[in-house]
């Protein structure tokens, strides 16, 4: 099997062109230095030197991935928010992984903060980054609410229910669709379909219309009376069935 | 016609402000780093205030379909704490490389003291090692001495007049700015600063080489508009139009072109990850419209000129 490493290695290198030689010295010397600085810069170099292109992955790529690492998704990565994940994975560092993500985290821009966390199926000591997470699940920037949320098994593996159903709530609020998070069935539970009937009435009274997704967590609990009523009310009868 | 307000400190605008410059054809905008008003007392509230303007404000600006860009730097009026300036300048180098960062400023002078001189100097040495444009501020007091000085300093630092932007110019100042070939920003700001019916006539005297017009809109009484009513004005009043696109767009692009953080292609040709995630706008649809600020509800459409 393919370390996620690796694959991320493979897929920014061929994809340089002429950077190539640079992203392979810069990596080489970031495993063996260990500086910050040498990291700072490489991760404000990389869509500087590499630009900002989806990685173009083929079906054999994204089978690698997921082999590598069940669950994770690299479709949708750009070539520098992959090269700056690679360098978060290869850096050796004797500080715990968690502070050494806040760093970076706390003075990130907007394609780093999406880049960082796009990441989080990958990192070391995952439980630790339980309060970077939550930062980033509080931003309204949805691009980086998504990099948590939407096609990784990050959420659905490490959070509690209470952090679980107040990022599905959010993506209700933001706007963002739930189809894409992982664990949708599997983490349903009575407290989400409480919040989420809550929700749906709110909308209803308000005469707007219910996201259709909204009904994948609620289906497990369509025996519930309040959960029955508002599927006939929002004329998901076929969710009953 | 497209515009750039390359001054425009939006973290201290509504979001009412984003839409007007959107309908009035603003493309892109530069947020230069500055004084919010409130001094800050504790380096971590400077550093969080950075981490805006390369993140939050970034994002807020794409909602409207607006390009947002920053310059990273320590103005001159906190300069003068010198404790928070040591920590500040500690910080610079980590984000003067951020996405969008297209230049160390605005840094410069206020009151011409010591402190402001000294990390005037550091900050324009570290935008030489960088090779990053330079936005440099002038002072609105002594603003004939303290500009010539601000070129004189900038000189004796090996700096390309090309890469540096003296912003601020009035009709004192632009023939020496310009002479000295430095660009000259004009900010068309009410009261304090110039009218956009004087710019109309600098513009007329002096052409369009060289001259960026922006709004410096900020938490003062000013206007996000002032790059759009001046080009209108100008328009109205008979300045070419090659020249108007040139001091309303085309100058502020190249001059902060030169970091390499800002092309055309990131309006017009957005890489598809900024498409799906950060960018709203098609400004495509809105290329080659003529600036539009006349909805008959816009209270602040109805006045063109600017005192």
């Amino acid at each position: 099997m393919t370390r996620p490493e690796e694959l991320l290695r493979r897929w920014v290198l061929d994809q340089a062109g002429p950077e190539a030689g640079w992203a392979a010295q810069s990596l080489d010397t970031l495993a063996k230095s260990g500086q910050a600085r040498d990291l700072y810069i490489f991760m404000g170099l990389a869509p500087r030197r590499l630009g900002k292109a989806d990685l173009r992955l083929g079906p054999d790529d994204l089978a690698a991935a997921e082999t590598a690492r069940p669950g994770w998704s690299p479709a949708g990565w750009s070539i520098d928010g992959a090269a700056r994940v690679l360098a978060l994975l290869i850096f050796p560092t004797q500080r715990p992984f968690a502070e050494l993500f806040k760093d970076l985290r706390r003075t990130a821009d907007v394609a780093e903060l999406i880049a960082l966390y796009r990441g989080l199926p990958l990192y070391p000591e995952p439980e630790s980054l339980d309060f970077e997470v939550g930062e980033g699940l509080r931003s309204n920037i949805r691009a980086v609410f998504e990099a948590i949320a939407h096609d990784t098994p990050y959420p659905r593996d490490h959070f509690d229910d209470h952090r679980w159903n107040h990022m599905v709530l959010k993506a209700l609020f933001v706007d963002t669709r739930l189809t894409p998070i992982l664990g949708l069935r599997e983490r349903a539970n009575p407290e989400l379909a409480r919040i989420l009937v809550d929700y749906a009435e709110e909308r209803l009274a308000a005469g707007r219309p219910v996201p259709e997704d909204l009904w994948i967590p609620l289906s497990p609990f369509r025996e519930d009376p309040k959960v029955a009523s508002l599927l006939r009310r929002a004329g998901q009868e076929e969710a009953l069935s | 016609m497209m515009l750039i307000d390359p001054h425009a400190h939006m973290i201290s605008r509504t979001t009412d402000d984003y839409q007007a410059m959107a309908d009035a054809g603003v493309v892109a905008l530069i947020e230069p780093a500055f004084w919010v008003g409130q001094p800050r007392t504790y380096v971590g509230t400077y550093v969080d205030y950075l981490s805006s303007i390369v993140g939050w404000e970034r994002f807020r600006a794409g909602q409207f379909g607006i390009r947002h860009y920053c310059t990273v730097g320590l103005n001159s009026k906190e300069a003068n704490n010198e404790e928070l300036a040591e920590g500040v300048m500690e910080w610079l180098p980590r984000f003067a490389l951020k996405e969008g960062v297209v230049a160390i400023g605005e840094i410069g002078y206020d009151e011409q003291t010591a402190l402001e001189d000294r990390y005037f100097r550091l900050q324009l040495e570290l935008a030489r090692e960088l090779a990053l444009p330079v936005m440099v501020h002038t002072p609105h007091r002594d603003k004939k001495r303290g500009t010539s000085r601000s070129m004189d300093v900038c000189e004796e630092h090996g700096l390309d007049p090309g890469m540096v932007i003296i912003d601020h110019n009035n009709e004192e100042t632009v023939a020496e700015t310009l002479q000295r070939g430095f660009w000259a920003g004009f900010s068309i700001y009410p009261s304090t600063k110039m009218g956009n019916a004087r710019m109309v006539e600098i513009l007329r005297q002096y052409g369009g080489e060289r001259i960026i017009v922006d709004s410096a809109c900020d938490w003062g009484i000013s206007d996000c508009l002032g790059v759009a009513k001046t080009a209108q004005l100008a328009l109205e009043r008979g300045i070419p139009p090659e020249t108007v696109e040139r001091v309303c767009y085309r100058n502020a692009l190249e001059a902060y072109g030169q970091s390499g953080q800002m092309a055309e292609e990131d309006w017009l040709n957005p890489p598809a990850i900024d498409q799906r995630t950060l960018y709203a706008g098609n400004s495509i649809l809105r290329g080659g419209r003529e600036p539009h600020i006349e909805t008959p509800d816009d209270r602040r459409a109805r006045r063109l000129l600017i005192d």
